[in-house]
């Protein structure tokens, strides 16, 4: 067989155009997961029994299930249930800020846990109540410890955004397939798609362990 | 008239009806099977293979740990959908080797299990004293003796929840399978939900189904975490 | 008396650092011998390079006569099964222990055994409790080393290194990881092997232990061995200002009058 590059170099516009939504959703999951993260790891440390099982439960429903079992739920569905008008975008974006929230919950948790007890009581002891030693004392620290998890949740967020392509979202990996089916060069298209992914994602890890060795550098725990 | 709102979007009197999914229990049954048969080949190439390509990595063989580290990154850094669909769609372009559903799935997330497991047992090797490895040199054992009787069990036994998580991203891993048409959970789930229209219960269903058999698991692995952190020996 | 290991012309660098700068050395069968020096003055790497914990840069060590390792074209090449087999003749007991964390101080005595020697297990057995017995931990036999003090873990290393029935034993600051009031029961358990004629090098900040046990004291210097000779001579007596200083810097060992 013969390696012919002219069909994918033909439609690399099309390519690109489907990183750029592979990156836009990575980017508004990112934006909705964290901070619903936040939320989650919140209720989920709060002394009301109800309130931390509720959390818990969702997060760990999140976690034990499949995304694409998720997404197929939010597109085919959600919809239905709530007679209400679902894209394939639209769901993307949901599945994804809720899946990713749940594990950035735990990230956000056991980073929050790993702080020192002494932390809480010397902000009790000044006085502040316990949002305000959350977010002056307790935060600003943890969140530095949480960075490396982070890093590592997002590029698996960034894989896992691949599966948007199974509803017809137009992504890199609908792109490939689309190319590949009317080009007949599956082999080329994608060699050359996972070869993108790869440097996207490669970058990114290379960034993070770099992050990584400073922050291990200025003497800062890491939480996993 | 804000009920006639409320109704437009939310409609709260959707009958759930399960009876269609009790019926058809043999469909998902098989679809389980599937799954199970994907996950337990999957899980024993990815964990076996990934050890000894954690042990090459960990030696620094002259010969075998370049390429070793190449495969690590590439199957870490790429979509395991991608090489998946690779697998069926380009490999056998590339070596004339036709692929069915259940290869293309099973080499890439076996390939891609190996990559991610490797890193474990090789993190988990490292996290071994010096002082473990001159023990059993300073009676006489040779470097594989050493890594069998003394290294590997402690070492083990510390990644053992690492890789108890990865064996439950393994499992739902195996979903992405239904991508190239291998008959598992999803696929036979998205089967039900277009024979008979009823995707809220049919996707519902399958959702439960992974919830019901890795919640166990899951829970399994925050106990042994702990039984972990007391022992140290 | 007869020679049990010799060292000669013994160098070792780590990169641009040399640690030992020609070491000459001869231990008899029955000989305690202590190595004495600051910490840097390359006593323990010079242990460690006897039986191949370390590769020396050059030079040679003899067990018995026979040299360790094949000279080719002026480098020595030592073989793995080689220095395997010249361990099992001698054995070890480090600062940290090294006891095998999974397995019982029984496991770990008999280990050696089984898996180096192919002692059968009955006679490995038998051999590992008569081993216990005689550093007095018999009834500790089933226990897991984290439920053992400092103390009775390195007895149970001394042990796992007598098991082996070997030739000479070396014992690398044995006791400096000790809290103090354990460290008599392992130094009472070491001199009681002198006494039972085995031959041992030990590097060690043990003075006393140097003083009454000891035939002959080494001091290292700079990588070098600086004095030589009988410890009550030499520890009454140092002949060089470094020695001197040395034995001051360790004021809380008082001399017998």
């Amino acid at each position: 067989m013969e390696w012919n590059f002219a069909p994918v170099l033909g439609g690399m516009d099309l390519l690109l155009w489907g990183l750029l939504n592979t990156l836009k959703i990575t980017g508004l999951a990112l934006a909705f997961g964290v901070p619903l993260g936040l939320g989650l790891a919140l209720m989920r440390l709060s002394t009301l029994r109800p309130v931390s099982m509720v959390s818990a439960f969702i997060i760990e429903f999140f976690r034990t299930t499949p995304p694409l079992v998720q997404l197929f739920w939010f597109f085919f569905a959600f919809p239905i249930l709530f007679s209400i008008n679902m894209t394939p975008f639209t769901a993307a974006i949901v599945t994804f800020s809720i899946q990713s929230s749940a594990f950035f919950a735990e990230i956000f948790r056991s980073g929050i846990q790993s702080i020192d007890h002494g932390q809480w009581e010397g902000s009790k002891a000044i006085g502040m109540n316990r949002n305000q030693s959350l977010r002056r004392v307790i935060l600003p620290q943890a969140v530095k410890r949480m960075i490396p998890a982070f890093m590592e949740r997002s590029i698996e967020l960034l894989k896992t955004t691949t599966l948007v392509s199974t509803i017809a979202y137009t992504d890199l990996m609908y792109q490939a397939n689309d190319l590949a089916q009317r080009t007949f060069r599956p082999l080329e298209v994608y060699s050359v798609v996972a070869l993108i992914y790869f440097v996207l994602i490669f970058g990114f890890s290379q960034l993070s362990i770099m992050v990584e060795r400073r922050l291990a550098k200025s003497g800062e725990g890491t939480v996993g | 008239m804000p009920n006639l709102a409320k109704e437009r979007w939310v409609k709260m009197d959707h009958n759930w009806d399960f009876a269609t999914i009790f019926q058809n229990w043999r469909v998902y049954w098989v679809g389980l099977q599937g799954t199970l048969l994907m996950f337990g080949v999957t899980v024993t190439f990815g964990m076996f293979g990934g050890l000894i390509i954690g042990i090459l990595r960990y030696i620094k063989h002259p010969v075998a740990a370049w390429p070793a580290r190449v495969f690590v990154e590439v199957f870490r850094n790429t979509p395991v959908l991608v090489q998946i669909i690779w697998f069926y769609y380009a490999f056998p372009v590339l070596t004339g080797i036709e692929t069915s559903p259940f290869q293309a799935a099973a080499l890439g997330i076996s390939l891609n299990t190996m990559a991610f497991s490797a890193e474990i047992y090789r993190a988990g090797i490292q996290s071994i004293e010096k002082g473990q490895w001159e023990g059993g040199k300073a009676i006489g054992m040779n470097f594989a003796q050493t890594m069998r009787r003394v290294i590997l069990p402690v070492a083990l036994k510390r990644v053992l929840p690492a890789l108890t998580n990865r064996g439950i991203e393994v499992f739902k891993m195996s979903t992405l399978a239904s991508v190239v048409a291998y008959v598992e959970t999803l696929l036979q789930a998205k089967l039900i939900a277009d024979l008979n229209y009823n995707p809220i219960e049919s996707y519902t269903a399958v959702a439960l189904i992974f919830f019901v058999v890795l919640y166990p698991v899951v829970q399994g692995t925050y106990a042994l975490e702990r039984v972990l952190n007391r022992s140290d020996r | 008396m007869t020679e049990l290991i010799r060292v000669e012309g013994l160098h070792k660098s780590f990169g641009t650092l040399d640690v030992l700068k020609g070491i000459d050395l001869q231990v008899n069968a029955g000989e305690t011998m202590v190595l004495l020096g600051s910490s840097g003055s390359g006593k323990s790497t010079l242990l460690r390079c006897i039986n191949f914990m370390e590769t020396p840069t050059s030079g040679r060590v003899y067990l018995n006569g026979e040299a360790v390792g094949t000279a080719a074209g002026g480098k020595t090449r030592y073989k793995e099964a080689d220095l395997c087999k010249l361990r099992t003749r001698i054995g070890m007991v480090f600062q940290h222990f090294n006891l095998f964390p999974h397995m019982t101080v029984l496991q770990n005595v008999m280990e050696g055994q089984l898996t180096v020697l192919g002692r059968d297990k009955s006679e490995a057995q038998e051999k590992s409790m008569s081993q216990l017995t005689r550093v007095g931990l018999a009834d500790k036999a089933a226990e897991y080393p984290s439920r053992l003090s400092g103390g009775q873990k390195q007895r149970v290393a001394i042990a796992r290194a007598l098991a082996m029935d070997p030739d000479v034993m070396l014992f690398d600051e044995v006791t400096s990881a000790l809290d103090p009031e354990l460290v008599g029961e392992v130094l009472k358990t070491m001199r009681q092997l002198a006494e039972e004629g085995m031959t041992m090098i030990c590097v060690t900040h043990e003075l006393g232990f140097a003083y009454h046990v000891a035939n002959r004291v080494l001091f290292l210097d700079q990588g070098a061995i600086h004095e030589e000779g009988e410890p009550q001579t030499l520890l009454r007596n140092p002949q060089t200002q470094r020695m001197k200083e040395f034995l001051e810097g360790h004021a809380l060992f008082k001399l017998p009058e």
